[in-house]
């Protein structure tokens, strides 16, 4: 039984030259059965695993990962926190993503660096600041926190800003103070740690090559670079690659997969003290406990597996940098990467039931999975153990698209690049 | 990235408008198959691989074109209009 992690383990260990600390979970080898298969350690699948012991007492569960935990989507995002949606489907389900969140240190005896330093949205014409104002309105109603804040409030707290450019002024701003930033590989190793307590098995460096079904069509199992897994049950979650895993089960989704760039700048004194969007060109940024600036913008906005993007949209992202933020013109970027996102024909995302049995579908993030890890895997678990969708997570199923119940937040049709 | 315009030759991929995979044909518009319209408006095969894509030239000609691009390399291997395609050619 591994310890629990405590300020008094710290000293001791610092006492003892830190020669104390063990694994945070082990490494089995595959049984050959489990009650559930997870395909996918990123921090949904991870998640899932920890809820589906926890709450629902199935704890013969294995979490398939074929790449080490931390090294997909979960640790090459923003780092967002938030749960500022309007339509009442989505808001739900971010809303109670947001109160796992706030008790999940604590929960997983795991530091996540959770940082509640606010998101701020910003507006750029009237027209933005009445619908701001309209989501702040819908987000209270749901019982979550929003405030207005006007170009005066924004000039005291985020000061670096440039308010007064001739093109782009700030006109108010939703500022959503529960939201903010979270260590972000962190969250998989605080899941997988505490799953693993539970009885979960974690297998890394473990690919599915294909999904194993009887003449009935039901799952009977998985087989993997490590062998054969029975399970009657395996629950998908590996957000950028969801199309192809599916298609093993002979599922064709809603989804293109596109590409997204993020960036990272050297460490600066605080100068930012919000998680800052800018509404005019689809640029969001914040600052590390390092220091250094994170950004991000739009998608590249055409389908692509290469997790590397192109130059135009690096300079769209700098441009947009210098539109919000000018005096960040000399900094260097210290690192830049490119993720692929599974990208939704409405642009939220998938957690359901399929039409086979013993599959079960979590993907279909976007580019807004971190925020929903824990949410996603609090509703993943109860799908796949009762066979039916959580009721937060209710509108979230694949059939949407079938009964005409798109979830369109951004109100811009099946068009993915663009959401 | 730069995109074979079948016109205005290869230009910067800023220029142009993406639309996406290019095989999910509408169905008549009198079409009352839900379907067929729900099969052509939401669901892709989204390979990883050599796609036929349309693109349109919004920056230069305003053509629209169907290109032939590897999604997991960014390679791109011809174009053509999407007439052309329409009408049976070879891109």
């Amino acid at each position: 039984m591994m310890s629990q992690y405590s300020v008094f383990q710290l000293l001791r260990e610092t006492l003892r030259g830190h020669t104390g600390w063990r694994p945070a979970w082990r490494d089995p080898a595959p049984k050959q059965r489990y009650d559930v298969v997870i395909v996918g350690g990123g921090g949904h699948g991870l998640a899932t695993a920890y809820y589906l012991a926890k709450e629902h007492g199935i704890t013969n569960v294995a979490v398939v990962e074929k790449g080490y935990l931390g090294g997909g989507n979960v640790g090459r995002n923003t780092t967002i926190v938030r749960a500022n949606y309007m339509l009442p489907g989505n808001q739900r389900f971010y809303s109670k993503s947001l109160a796992l969140w706030e008790g999940l240190e604590q929960e997983l005896n795991f530091n996540l660096m959770m940082s509640q330093r606010g998101v701020l949205n910003l507006a750029h014409t009237d027209g933005q600041v009445d619908m701001f104002a309209r989501r702040a309105n819908a987000m209270r109603l749901h019982g979550d926190d929003a405030e207005i804040w006007s170009p005066e409030k924004i000039a005291a707290e985020v000061p670096m800003l440039d308010l007064d450019s001739a093109r782009f002024p700030v006109r108010g701003g939703l500022m959503h103070k529960r939201g903010g930033t979270a260590r972000h590989d962190g969250v998989a190793w605080g899941y997988a740690r505490a799953a693993d307590r539970l009885g979960v098995d974690i297998i890394q460096n473990c690919e599915v090559t294909a999904i194993e079904r009887d003449p009935q069509g039901r799952i009977t199992g998985v087989d993997t670079t490590k062998g054969r897994i029975k399970t009657g049950k395996v629950g998908l979650a590996v957000a950028g690659h969801t199309s192809q895993v599916a298609q093993m089960a002979g599922l064709r989704l809603p989804i293109e997969t596109h590409l997204l760039q993020a960036f990272v700048t050297e460490g600066l004194k605080p100068i930012l003290d919000q998680v800052v969007t800018f509404a005019a060109g689809h640029f969001y940024i914040s600052q590390s406990d390092k220091g250094g600036l994170v950004f991000g913008s739009s998608l590249d906005g055409y389908n692509s597996y290469t997790a590397r993007g192109n130059l135009p949209m690096v300079e769209h992202t700098a441009e947009a940098a210098m539109s919000l933020m000018p005096c960040i013109g000399r900094l260097r970027l210290l690192r830049h990467w490119g993720g692929v996102m599974d990208m939704t024909m409405d642009g939220s995302p998938i957690i359901s039931t399929t039409h086979v049995p013993g599959l079960y579908l979590n993907g279909g993030w976007c580019y807004g999975g971190f925020k929903a890890t824990p949410g996603s895997g609090w509703c993943f678990a109860h799908t796949i153990a009762r066979d039916q969708p959580h009721p937060i997570g209710a509108d979230l199923r694949l059939d949407r698209f079938m009964t005409g119940r798109e979830l369109d937040e951004a109100g811009t049709g099946a068009q993915p690049n663009l959401h | 990235m730069r995109i074979p315009c079948p016109v205005c030759g290869a230009r910067p991929s800023e220029e142009f408008t993406y639309r996406g995979d290019a095989r999910p044909v509408r169905p008549p518009m009198d079409s009352s198959d839900q379907g067929a319209w729900v099969d052509y408006l939401f669901f892709r095969d989204d390979e990883r691989g050599r796609i036929k894509e349309q693109w349109q030239h919004t920056g230069g000609c305003r053509a629209w074109i169907v290109v032939d691009r590897d999604t997991a390399t960014h390679a791109v291997h011809g174009s053509e209009l999407a007439r052309d395609a329409a009408e049976g050619g070879q891109a």
